[in-house]
């Protein structure tokens, strides 16, 4: 199953690869999320208490709104879609193939986003690599398993485009709030290493389920 | 069930008859005074819509996995008292806020647990209604997710407001004011009577629509 996962995932990045419109569109458009943000709440050369953390997580939430939208509608586009389903390979491989698509994506958007923002704000992100790349990974994680379900099953909807983030925002709070959360207490002085523990671990508790749930319900959500 | 229709009628308008002259009657609250009464419709109210909650998640889980309409049917009744019951808790909550607390909209931890389950069902009944062609399906992947994520919406947005002391008032309720419970009994039995009535009539209404719809697709194949 992993191998065919793999191979979906190979397929999505070769074509990815060729125009890089996905990379680049959302990394654009998370900067745009950023900038509008910081002249939204900058006062006077000082951002408010938390904004980095705030603004990092909103911009990799937005961002991997469009690129969920962006990976499905080139499928569509295609009528790709339909042949991949008819394929004889397991169709939850091809949740977990289109799950690590979205997933790698979004990191190589954070891998921009994490030093911008904390340049931009003066934000310590990188005095805590690894935690915070724990809470960063199992966030993406979580907010993609359930976005890509909801994504995919979208995909037959001609109001899609508005559906997705109306369907997907409330079900994800949690990640939103654990993981602003999280970074929050990583950014405090002193920092406060108890509590990033707590939130990793609900974020993770949180892929658990719905990853398991997404896998569950991707086959007869997917068959027509 | 239709049989029983009547008879659970009668007992919920006795109820709901007989819990005003309750609650007339019960003792004030020491600090809140008489706009602690409503209590007594808000309280019920939420646990209305948990029933609504918990029925449309298992509903659709059945509909997803074994394809029976008359699931769905029940799904669909629930999440519409979902979100009506959720309507009379996040009216009534706000009231009680400004007299209590003086302000209309406080991010108190169970009031921001609702809002969030509020949307999550709205966006279950946007998805029927503009979901077009199979869109049951899609809600009913809706319907699980947004049961599920509700403990995950609980932790976190108890944890993210702990600023403020939370105290479980209706466990300790016996302990703390004896004379409070008959009303508050009477009003929540009431209330999940009434919640099962609607529930009832609605799935009734779904199921003469599905038989109308048959109906209809009858005549034009015979071809009238």
């Amino acid at each position: 199953m992993l191998k065919t996962a793999l191979l979906i995932v190979r397929k999505d990045f070769a074509i990815e690869v060729k125009t890089r419109e996905i990379l680049y569109t959302t990394l654009l458009f998370a900067l745009s999320c950023v900038l509008v943000f910081a002249f939204a709440l900058v006062k006077e050369g000082q951002a408010p208490t938390d904004a980095a953390a705030a603004i990092l997580w909103i911009a990799i939430m937005f961002a991997g709104t469009l690129a969920l939208g962006r990976t499905f509608e080139r499928e569509r586009y295609g009528e790709t879609l339909r042949a991949l389903m008819l394929a004889p390979a397991p169709r939850t491989a091809i949740y977990v193939g289109k799950l690590l698509g979205i997933a790698v994506l979004l990191v190589f958007a954070e891998l921009v986003l994490v030093p911008l923002v904390g340049f931009l704000f003066s934000a310590a992100f990188l005095s805590h690599p690894l935690r915070l790349a724990l809470l960063l990974g199992a966030g993406t994680v979580g907010f993609a398993a359930v976005g890509t379900l909801f994504a995919a099953m979208l995909m037959r909807v001609r109001t899609r485009d508005v559906l997705l983030p109306i369907l997907l925002y409330p079900i994800t709070v949690p990640v939103i709030i654990a993981g602003v959360r999280g970074t929050a207490a990583l950014l405090a002085s002193p920092v406060e290493e108890a509590t990033a523990t707590m939130w990793s671990a609900i974020l993770i508790s949180f892929d658990v389920v719905f990853v398991t749930l997404a896998l569950w319900t991707f086959e007869p959500l997917m068959t027509e | 069930m239709k049989t029983l229709f009547l008879p659970l009628s009668v007992v919920t308008a006795a109820l709901f008859a007989w819990a005003p002259l309750l609650i007339a009657n019960a003792p004030f609250e020491s600090t809140m005074g008489l706009i602690q009464k409503i209590f007594y419709f808000h309280v019920p109210a939420w646990m209305a819509m948990y029933s609504g909650l918990v029925v449309c998640g298992v509903a659709s889980a059945l509909y997803l996995f074994r394809g029976r309409p008359e699931a769905d049917r029940v799904a669909v009744s629930a999440a519409e008292l979902t979100v009506v019951f959720g309507l009379v808790g996040l009216v009534t909550g706000p009231l009680w806020a400004r007299k209590a607390w003086g302000i209309w909209w406080e991010w108190e931890p169970r009031l921001t647990m609702a809002l969030l389950l509020e949307l999550i069902f709205v966006g279950y009944l946007m998805v029927r209604k503009y979901g077009g062609p199979g869109s049951e399906k899609l809600a009913a992947a809706v319907g699980i997710f947004g049961t599920a994520v509700s403990p995950f919406v609980y932790v976190s947005v108890n944890i993210w407001r702990t600023i403020h002391p939370k105290t479980s008032v209706v466990p300790e309720l016996p302990r703390t004011a004896p004379e409070m419970v008959p009303p508050f009994a009477v009003s929540s039995l009431a209330f999940i009577l009434l919640f099962v009535l609607m529930l009832m009539a609605r799935i009734e209404l779904a199921r003469r629509q599905a038989t109308l719809d048959e109906l209809y697709l009858a005549h034009e194949d015979s071809g009238s």
